[in-house]
């Protein structure tokens, strides 16, 4: 018995997800009580993963070589089977990332698995195996019962908290007895540079149909610059083309849950409380009084966004 | 070219979800179904292939005859054929399994679903089906390309999009950009009465079960700050939530 955590990396570099994700499979294992394991897949340094020692991951495995390079969804999954069967692991915990969407379900239909996506809490042992997931796009949660012998689940962004711990990292490299299938070729990476990613912004600025226009996004912008927000919209504002699709946060469009969504001229409609209404603190500026968003929000603001937005541009500059 | 649209049946978007008293099940009284909207995009991309590349689309679905009106709906869009799995899906797992085993010898050169279902938000259908059936699976699919048995996909990944090349047979799941969803026109609406919806029994399994659900707790009231006071919301930010 144990516990799996495929430690995800960015270009040979982890991040803050990836310290979650071990705290949260480090208590799955203590949860389970069997010891927890760690997988690295492609190319990093062994002192990268040596400083993941402090997050409760002593004992990780790796897969290094040109074929694991970058990630390929049907070759990240036979390399994890492959260290499931070295560690005997029966539950596997990865990031419910777009590559750990794309390789977790492979890699469970491949180990016969019960797989859960998108948890947001420790597994409950104490009868069954129990994992809470959001459905309905955030408008509720279910309790999900693991039933096959072995598990997978991936973890969402910013769903558990890190906890720091102490300890040191052996390292095992099983790349030889991994046999890499593959069936698809890269041919093309294009990344958006000086952007924080929507899915992993902790703060998120955003805005709806009360802007106008495309070309009063400036100051939307600059606050989130200000405070290092990601920028988001509604749908409406990306169906009319004002803000790229990748910004529309909602039911249909990305699901995130930050610790701060401060949403700007956005009636707070149904589906888009749908997808922002897990975040930690919700802010809402807007003239109209009734917009339902003040009902999901922490704190209100009732005015014209083209005056309360500045003011708050001023007093985050006031605040260095 | 063959071509299956694996959809599925979901709460209409604007719906209020609820749950009964014991939490055991959500109340589905008087609640609309609609097409899952992702499947709307992935069922477009089929049109697509279908007007330039003469593909027959056949609609796949696991569900209960409430779900014929779905079956239907993509018929009229301008679907051939129609296959449903006749029994209540428990979970994606069990989705995937039943409609591999239904499909496993029929040879479909492009497998598309939507990228997850607005219900159960599983997202894991596509890529079970690609382990499943062997062959290669992309998820999150934004563009994809068919020249002869080349396959060029574009896919989301954290902060970017990633082009890649695979050979037919592929199966997709589809985010919004990859087809605009189509609106069924009068001679689809009249064909899709003729045409026959093949039901099969379900043999698979679900990994899971539900065992409970549970509404999100309810917010503390808004506290208000007044427009003229506005730079307050960063001093309570700042000083007292420290958020940045």
């Amino acid at each position: 018995m144990a516990v799996l955590v495929y430690i995800e990396n960015w270009e040979g570099q982890f991040k803050k997800q990836t310290k979650e994700l071990i705290t949260y499979a480090s208590d799955t294992a203590n949860a389970m009580g069997t010891e927890l394991i760690g997988l690295s897949i492609g190319n990093v340094e062994d002192s990268a993963i040596e400083a993941l020692g402090a997050y409760g991951l002593n004992k990780v495995l790796t897969v290094k070589g040109d074929a694991f390079a970058s990630f390929k969804a049907k070759t990240y999954a036979c390399a994890i089977s492959t260290a499931v069967e070295h560690s005997g692991a029966d539950a596997i915990v990865m990031g419910n990332t777009y590559n750990g969407k794309s390789m977790g379900p492979r890699l469970a239909a491949s180990i016969d698995a019960s797989i859960v996506t998108g948890a947001i809490s420790l597994p409950d042992v104490s009868n069954g195996f129990l994992v809470k997931k959001t459905v309905f796009s955030n408008k509720g949660f279910a309790m999900v019962n693991l039933t096959n012998a072995k598990k997978v689940i991936t973890l969402n962004v910013n769903a558990y908290k890190v906890e720091e711990k102490s300890g040191s990292v052996s390292i095992e490299d099983i790349s030889s007895s991994v046999s890499a299938g593959n069936d698809v070729s890269i041919t093309n990476v294009e990344k958006q540079t000086g952007k924080i990613p929507l899915t992993e912004a902790e703060l998120v600025v955003s805005a709806g149909r009360g802007l106008k226009g495309t070309e009063n996004w400036g100051m939307i912008e600059e606050l989130a610059d200000l405070i290092g927000a990601g920028t988001a919209c509604s749908k409406p504002v990306s169906d009319v083309g004002w803000r790229p699709h990748s910004e529309h946060v909602g039911q249909t469009g990305i699901t995130i849950s930050p610790n701060l969504y401060i949403a700007v001229g956005i009636s707070g409609a149904i589906q888009h409380l749908a997808g922002v209404s897990s975040s930690k603190v919700i802010c809402v500026i807007n003239k109209d009084p009734e917009a339902p968003f003040f009902s999901a929000a922490d704190y209100g603001i009732v005015g014209d966004a083209f005056e309360v937005v500045p003011k708050l541009i001023e007093a985050v500059k006031s605040l260095s | 070219m063959k071509v299956l649209v694996c959809v599925s049946k979901t709460p209409d978007t604007t719906t209020k979800i609820t749950f009964s008293g014991d939490n055991k099940s959500v109340n589905y009284d008087g609640v609309k179904f609609i097409i899952n909207p992702y499947d709307e995009h992935a069922l477009a991309k089929a049109m697509e292939l279908k007007e330039k590349q003469g593909a027959e689309i056949t609609i796949i679905n696991m569900g209960t005859a409430d779900s014929d009106q779905i079956i239907r709906k993509c018929f009229a869009v301008g679907a051939d054929k129609g296959i449903r799995i006749d029994a209540e899906p428990m979970s994606g797992m069990q989705v995937a399994m039943a409609i591999a085993s239904v499909v496993k010898d029929e040879n479909f050169d492009v497998i598309l679903t939507g990228r997850e279902s607005i219900d159960y938000n599983g997202g894991m259908v596509g890529e079970l089906l690609g382990e499943m059936l062997d062959i290669a699976s992309v998820s999150y699919c934004s563009k994809m390309d068919i020249d002869g048995t080349n396959v060029t996909m574009t896919r989301f990944i954290d902060g970017g999009e990633e082009t890649l090349v695979a050979q037919l047979p592929v199966v997709v799941s589809a985010v919004k950009e990859l087809g605009e969803p189509r609106i069924p026109n009068m001679r689809g609406i009249m064909q899709a009465r003729s045409k026959k919806i093949e039901v099969i029994a379900n043999t698979a399994e679900s990994d899971s079960v539900v065992e409970n659900y549970e509404a999100p707790a309810s917010k503390a009231a808004c506290h208000y700050i007044d427009a003229s006071e506005a730079e307050k919301l960063i001093e309570i930010l700042h000083n007292e939530k420290k958020l940045f």
